[in-house]
């Protein structure tokens, strides 16, 4: 049996509020299947589990819980106590736990007194006061100044965990989201609803964090931006408006297809160190009406062809502002893109949203003097900038990105 | 060349290995029980007698301390010998050499000698040969400054190793699995050499760190994918070299899973893994949010019978059994 939990959609998220279920107790779900609808400061988020089997214990609806929570349980294939509706007279184990919960498990007593093995043979007796905490979880609460006495450990032999103190230690902070009961006594919109207010509030919490603790470097470069045009003109111009391209669809695959070249710039900062991400997961900023901002990701953005991009843009854009984004959307992005479009300034420098390392930036494509071959000649301009955490990489790499970028968006044939 | 074929046993790649070396340098030369007529006892020397003639590939009497002493003096006189001693075993013979000589004299020396030997030996069970055929002594070594102590897992360890103990000043130790013998493997075209210091992250996850060697490391990727068909994404580092240790990757690997199984093929008391426990307790204690769990084997001379042989070995079902009970207890 496993734990569904809350998710993290994100550094700037605590808690959530399940407003939806989409599956029923004793439904069988595949891995990734969308099984509920959660209520964030994003707005309500379609969320996926990433376990197979049959879903139980669903979380209560409409209670603000926080990132970790339990929301249900997954019995795997196979597993007897999912599958069996009624109680048997003589519970086995597992259909005991199943019914106790997971806390109940480590503390449960074993159905029959076995012998010890003669290697098994441990201190039979703990003479400890108090819950055991690992030592990681030890270090933790002494940082967090928890009080670890009342608490209950979901680890080996019941003991506190990293995770369990970290939930504790949410569940305890006084109240840390002011907006929580406004948010909570304003009527729920059906699904797009999200709390300008709230989201503001966990903007300005990821990007206070990003600038007290991201050593930021940036660098800018301008970049001919004719041949991009030059070919997306042609393109468009044999196909029906659906089937055109937006220059932001060149500018996400260039991007992507730099940092293959670079993957420095393609991951996380955790822990003090630098892990690269599983994939090309570029989060893509878009606005929202009304303010606020969200940058879902657009997986394997490298792998994918324009034209899919181009859907995978306008889909994400669309769920983005009328609700339906998907957990992972939010979980994945291994870098932040920001393109300003045709309104926006002439040139961005981002701030990174941890644990991302980097941001990369489209300003709108101007016509300025530009020389070619000595002479001053009209010609579309782009500026791109990069905003990277100088924990992670030096200026050189992030150099290298920049005319990779540019390299790629001077053949946008092979793009 | 038989680098270019791909697919290959480990019996073959240590095989291949030895050519390379002999073919290298012709101060190598190969001396042990049975390695020249008979083609050596598991058939790694096969056909090399042939190809090399006795003068280079030598069958000595059994007498594991008279040849092995011969081994260390040949290379303290300037030549390349690569000893095989039938199992490890036997190897206790040879201590007094392998320990007050090849270990010791490089530095009784003050560095004016140097020992580059090579010595190959089989461990491990697994194969009904019974107490006195089947152990794992590699972590026993491990315990001797002087010496480095080589655990190839796979056929590109097996196939390229050698060729990095070959060229190292101090006398090396490597242990071959007597179950991996018959195990294939691909062979990357690309990678033509290894390296004998760092521990390898043969696959990746974030629950748990499974951390092991030699014939464990199959079953640590099997019980791997019996994990993950279960939502438990264990990782699993070969730690390919026992002595110097490579905690790095070992702690690196903890710093994100926070709970590890170390699987042995060794009994636990005074082991390989007792010492990586010991040193995850001295540098890394508060990364491990779980107690360091340890899959050895029984504390009895190896079994004959395959049942009893089974029961006492590490086998998948408990390091799946201690895996999980980490991650879900």
């Amino acid at each position: 049996m496993a734990d569904f939990l809350m998710p993290s959609l994100g550094a700037d998220m605590e808690t959530g509020k399940v407003v939806e279920w989409l599956v029923k107790p004793g439904d069988r779900i595949q891995p990734g299947a969308v099984v509920a609808v959660v209520e964030t400061h994003k707005g309500a988020i379609d969320i996926e589990c990433f376990l197979g089997g049959v879903i139980e214990d669903l979380a209560p609806l409409d209670v603000e819980l926080p990132v970790g929570a339990l929301l249900a349980h997954v019995h795997a294939a196979g597993e007897a106590a999912a599958a069996a509706p009624a109680p048997s007279p003589a519970p086995t184990a597992a259909t005991a736990a199943a019914v106790e919960g997971p806390r109940e498990t480590a503390t449960a007593p074993r159905p029959a007194a076995r012998e010890p093995s003669p290697e098994a043979a441990g201190p039979a007796a703990s003479t400890t006061v108090g819950p055991k905490l690992s030592p990681a979880a030890r270090r933790r609460a002494q940082e967090l100044g928890l009080d670890t006495a009342a608490l209950r450990g979901t680890g080996v032999d019941g003991a506190l965990t990293l995770a369990d103190v970290e939930l504790a230690a949410t569940q305890s902070r006084p109240q840390a989201a002011p907006a929580a009961p406004a948010a909570a006594s304003a009527p729920r919109a059906a699904r797009a609803g999200f709390d300008p207010a709230q989201m503001r509030q966990a903007i300005a919490a990821a990007m206070t964090r990003s600038k007290r603790e991201i050593p930021h470097y940036y660098l800018t470069s301008t970049i001919a931006f004719a041949a991009a045009q030059a070919w997306l003109d042609a393109y468009n111009r044999e196909r029906d408006p659906a089937d055109r391209l937006l220059p932001a669809t060149l500018l996400l695959k260039a991007t992507a297809q730099a940092l293959v070249e670079v993957p420095q710039l393609n991951g996380f900062h955790e822990n003090g160190a630098y892990r690269s991400g599983p994939g090309i997961h570029v989060g893509w900023a878009i606005a929202l009406r009304g303010g606020g901002l969200v940058a879902p990701a657009i997986h394997d953005a490298d792998r994918k062809s324009l034209p899919e991009l181009m859907a995978a843009l306008r889909d994400l854009v669309q769920r983005a502002r009328a609700g339906g984004l998907r957990s992972s959307e939010l979980m994945d992005p291994t870098i932040t893109v920001t393109s300003l479009g045709e309104r926006g300034a002439e040139s961005v420098l981002g701030v990174i949203y941890p644990p991302q390392v980097a941001i990369v930036g489209f300003g709108r494509v101007v016509q300025r003097p530009w020389v070619v071959a000595g002479t001053v000649v009209p010609r579309p301009l782009v500026a791109l900038s990069l905003a990277a955490d100088h924990r992670a990489s030096d200026g050189h790499v992030g150099g290298q990105l920049l005319a990779a970028i540019d390299r790629a968006l001077q053949s946008p044939e092979t793009l | 060349m038989s680098a270019a074929a791909l697919k290959m046993t480990y019996r073959e790649a240590c095989k291949q290995a030895i050519r390379d070396a002999l073919l290298a340098d012709p101060r190598c030369f190969v001396m042990g029980e049975d390695v020249g007529k008979y083609g050596g006892c598991y058939a790694v020397t096969k056909g090399l007698l042939e190809e090399f003639g006795p003068e280079r590939i030598r069958d000595t009497p059994l007498a594991e301390n008279g040849f092995t002493g011969a081994g260390v003096g040949a290379a303290l006189a300037g030549l390349r010998p690569i000893v095989e001693i039938m199992t490890c075993n036997f190897s206790l013979l040879a201590l007094d050499q392998i320990m007050n000589n090849a270990a010791t004299i490089p530095h009784m020396s003050g560095g004016q000698f140097a020992v580059p030997l090579v010595i190959r030996m089989a461990t491990g069970g697994g194969r009904q040969l019974a107490a006195q055929h089947s152990h794992s002594l590699e972590g026993w070594y491990a315990h001797i400054p002087g010496l480095k102590v080589l655990v190839p897992a796979t056929v590109e360890d097996a196939r390229f190793m050698l060729a990095a103990a070959m060229a190292d000043p101090n006398p090396v130790l490597i242990f071959e699995h007597v179950v991996l013998y018959n195990a294939e493997g691909e062979l990357d075209p690309a990678v033509t050499a290894v390296d004998i210091t760092h521990a390898k992250l043969r696959r990746p996850g974030r629950d748990v760190s499974l951390v092991t060697y030699g014939n464990s490391l199959p079953k640590c990727l099997a019980a791997a994918e019996t994990l993950a068909a279960d939502g438990v994404e264990a990782e699993v580092i070969d730690l390919r070299v026992l002595r110097p240790l490579d905690m790095t990757t070992i702690a690196g690997s903890l710093s994100h899973t926070r709970r590890v199984v170390i699987v042995d093929e060794g009994w636990k008391s005074g082991s390989i893994s007792a010492e990586i426990a010991a040193r995850l307790a001295e540098d890394a204690l508060y990364e491990l949010d779980a107690p360091v769990v340890r899959v050895c084997s029984r504390e009895v001379p190896v079994p004959y019978a395959a049942q009893m042989e089974d029961a006492a070995l590490p086998q998948v079902a408990a390091i799946v059994a201690a895996a999980r009970r980490l991650v879900r207890p």
